[in-house]
């Protein structure tokens, strides 16, 4: 459309001009290796393996951590079954208190959560420092809450909890997930063994000690680090009763195919290609901020991005003129850097991946547009981008690209956009941006999503329930619908 | 000299005999049609085209459609007592059928103030979260009891606005196949419910493993089936239901159904 390349890069000149801002990291003590946390301390690994775990930004090695093997995991969850008969028995109010607890040391060490998680993940500082660890904390502080108030939440029913729940979690929002997970299994009475992903173990590192500080009963919560591999021993093993995952749709299936017929309950947080719709009336500005929000936060590392933009053909032009001068002015570069909007994709995979994708969606014939931008020399980037001219066919269109890389098609009437925001496998999320109250909720109802954002995008909350229709999972998380995947009810 | 009645499938609002042509006899004299899958796939699409309208539906309506179910159960009460073989037993399980019916009714107005919740998030949006059905149901209810069991799985999942392909228990498939019957005659919009009789082993597995169906209820099967199912299911996340057969409860409403979360700013 109407900007050339050459012009967005005269644009992100007129912009103001940012002097580095980096947060400070003399405060960060992160350990030259990491072994398992099981039965309330640090052990040394039985399979005597790690591997590093690298900055994305930089490509240095942060530290060692621990590769589960079969007898970490056993003991963990042995661990874990032994915790589990006083920890279930325990005072509801004490359990709150400890959780409480957690909480308040969360928000103590949350600069210091913060630069952890953006020096391992890549994502950007005023990210990790504005929303992972704030929810974070808040996720411990609303379900605490909850733990001496279960009958009240189940009428005419006696939750009771399971037991150890396995839980296995990614890389995108390390500690937010791992405490969407740890925070309702333990209001509940369940003990857990925890799996981060292996590209981001540190925080679950720290999280380990907060435990510790927190005087948490050893075994109620059990961290064993590794890859794929120890994940699947994870949730595979007997021990374990509930099993909680988030991640990707694909190992997600393989996870239900593995506990068929095993009794285990199961809840799964999937992928996502979530449909962002702008109609004709939207408040432009707004619709652009909401899109960027959308699709470029956390690098597009999010299961429930905005990644395919429906917008009205009548403001298709103006609105791409607008979204495209706002991408000339998104700052990439160090995340630890306070004024970054895009920070470093998590992985060499993972940019391997979003790159892949993105020559497919040049040879299907998709239009690219990325703005100027400087690519650091070291680490792993990608640039935001967009594309225009995308046909609902194109992978591009269809899969989940995990990156900041936007897939922008058209429609003309409402009936037109719910149909093509539901046509996908897919179902966490959706946006709707329009002006008309009424159409919001007649959008809302039909959008096939288990978050409909009207007039916002990406907004996350501890009482608020997350999840998705059709092959995005089942089971929520958030709210007292987060709670019920915990405890017995019947 | 009797008017004996040709059992057939129930699909798309309509009573067809089997598209393979076959037939078994359960009990040794009746015949009944054994489905296929091409007869499941017919179902599963008459049940998907008929999805947006059933869940459109106002709660109010839903209700109302369930409890003419009841009604005609009800009056059609001498003939399914004789189909259970008579006596107090089946007297109390056709009572019970009935029951269920008109206690499902009288939720689907009532399950979202229950089951969805106002959610206080700390920020300036108004958000809440109401249940919405999945979709399309395969139900694989037990042959005991055959008639009350199959209108507890079935009731549960229409109530919540959620269409349905049922399997009659092989064994004792005339009570289900009757039963649609009723559901002909209760303003059920056609696709809403189907019925399908067959072996199980047959139909089960393409039920279990079918792109199109969203959850599949396996309170009829047996370990292995369940297990079976499960693994199958997989290949598109659908949701397996395990509950037994006996249970009323609103919990079996919402184990059909999805959460959807929707948030708005608030602001001047």
């Amino acid at each position: 459309m109407a900007i050339t390349k050459k012009q967005s890069a005269e644009l992100a000149k007129q912009v103001f001009e940012y002097a580095p801002a980096p947060e400070a990291i003399d405060h960060i003590r992160i350990q030259p290796s990491y072994g398992h946390f099981i039965g309330g301390r640090m052990v040394e690994p039985h399979s005597k393996k790690r591997f590093p775990t690298i900055n994305p930004a930089t490509e240095k090695k942060l530290a060692e951590v621990s590769e589960g093997d079969a007898v970490d995991v056993d003991r963990a969850v042995k661990s874990a079954g032994r915790a589990f008969d006083s920890w279930s028995r325990l005072s509801p109010s004490h359990r709150a208190r400890y959780l409480f607890r957690i909480s308040r040391l969360i928000q103590e060490r949350a600069r210091e959560l913060a630069v952890v998680e953006t020096m391992d993940g890549g994502k950007p500082i005023k990210e990790s420092r504005d929303v992972d660890i704030p929810l974070s904390a808040a996720h411990f502080f609303y379900y605490a809450g909850w733990a001496d108030k279960l009958e009240w939440a189940f009428p005419n029913r006696k939750p009771r909890p399971l037991g150890v729940a396995g839980q296995v979690i990614p890389w995108n929002f390390p500690l937010l997930m791992l405490s969407w997970k740890i925070a309702p299994a333990l209001a509940a009475g369940n003990t857990v063994v925890l799996k981060p992903a292996e590209t981001t173990p540190l925080s679950a590192m720290v999280f380990a000690e907060i435990c510790m500080q927190a005087e948490l009963p050893p075994g109620v919560v059990n961290i064993v680090t590794g890859a794929g591999k120890t994940g699947s021993l994870v949730v595979e093993h007997p021990g374990v009763k509930k099993v909680a995952f988030t991640g990707s749709t694909e190992v997600g299936k393989l996870i239900q195919r593995a506990l068929a017929g095993t009794g285990k309950k199961l809840t799964l947080e999937l992928g996502g290609k979530a449909a962002n719709i702008v109609f004709e009336d939207a408040p432009l500005d707004q619709a652009v901020e909401g899109i960027v929000n959308g699709i470029y936060f956390n690098q597009g590392h999010v299961c429930c991005a905005g990644s395919r933009l429906l917008v009205q053909e009548s403001i298709a032009e103006p609105l791409m003129e607008k979204l495209k001068r706002r991408l000339s002015t998104l700052r990439l570069g160090d995340p630890l850097d306070k004024n970054t909007d895009i920070g470093a994709i998590n992985s060499r995979a993972q940019l391997e991946k979003i790159q892949g994708l993105v020559a497919s969606g040049v040879d299907e014939g998709a239009e690219l547009y990325q703005p100027e931008c400087r690519i650091p020399e070291r680490g792993f980037w990608f640039p935001p981008t967009l594309f225009t001219n995308v046909s609902q066919s194109y992978r591009i269109a269809r899969e989940e690209i995990f990156g900041p890389v936007l897939s922008v098609l058209t429609f003309r009437t409402p009936a037109e956009a719910v149909e093509k925001a539901n046509n996908t496998p897919y179902g966490l999320s959706a946006g709707v941006w329009t002006d008309k109250g009424s159409r919001i909720l007649w959008m809302a109802q039909r959008l096939r999503a288990g978050v409909v954002w009207a007039n916002t995008f990406n907004r996350f909350d501890p009482t608020s329930p997350f999840g998705g229709y059709k092959e995005s999972g089942f089971g929520r998380e958030g709210g007292i619908h987060g709670l019920a995947a915990y405890l017995d009810l019947n | 000299m009797d008017v004996r009645k040709t059992y057939k499938l129930f699909v798309n609002g309509e009573f067809v005999r089997s598209e393979s042509g076959r037939a078994y006899r359960p009990d040794g004299s009746v015949n009944v049609p054994r489905g296929s899958r091409k007869d499941l796939r017919d179902a599963v699409r008459a049940a998907r085209t008929a999805f947006p309208a059933w869940a459109a539906r106002t709660a109010m309506n839903r209700g109302q459609i369930l409890y003419r179910a009841a009604e005609m159960l009800d009056s059609r009460g001498a003939q399914f007592i004789g189909l259970l073989g008579g006596g107090a037993k089946a007297r109390r399980e056709v009572d019970q059928a009935v029951e269920t019916l008109v206690w499902y009714a009288g939720w689907t107005d009532k399950l979202p103030q229950i089951a969805g919740t106002v959610n206080p998030v700390a920020g300036p949006y108004f958000n809440f979260t109401l249940p919405e059905p999945t979709g399309v149901v395969g139900i694989v209810a037990p042959g005991e009891p055959a008639l009350a069991g199959m209108v507890r799985r079935l009731a549960a999942a229409l109530c919540g606005g959620n269409v349905v392909v049922a399997l009659a228990p092989e064994s004792r498939p005339l009570p289900a196949l009757t039963l649609a019957e009723v559901f002909a005659t209760s303003d059920f919009p056609a696709g809403v419910v189907n019925v399908l009789s067959g072996q199980r082993r047959e139909l089960l597995p393409w039920l279990a493993a079918h792109m199109d169906v969203n959850a599949i209820d396996v309170a009829g099967c047996t370990l292995d089936e369940v297990k079976a199912a499960e693994a199958a299911a997989a290949d598109n996340v659908k949701r397996v239901i395990k509950v037994t057969a006996d249970e009323a409860s609103p919990y079996l409403i919402t184990a059909f159904m999805e959460m959807k979360t929707v948030w708005h700013p608030i602001g001047m």
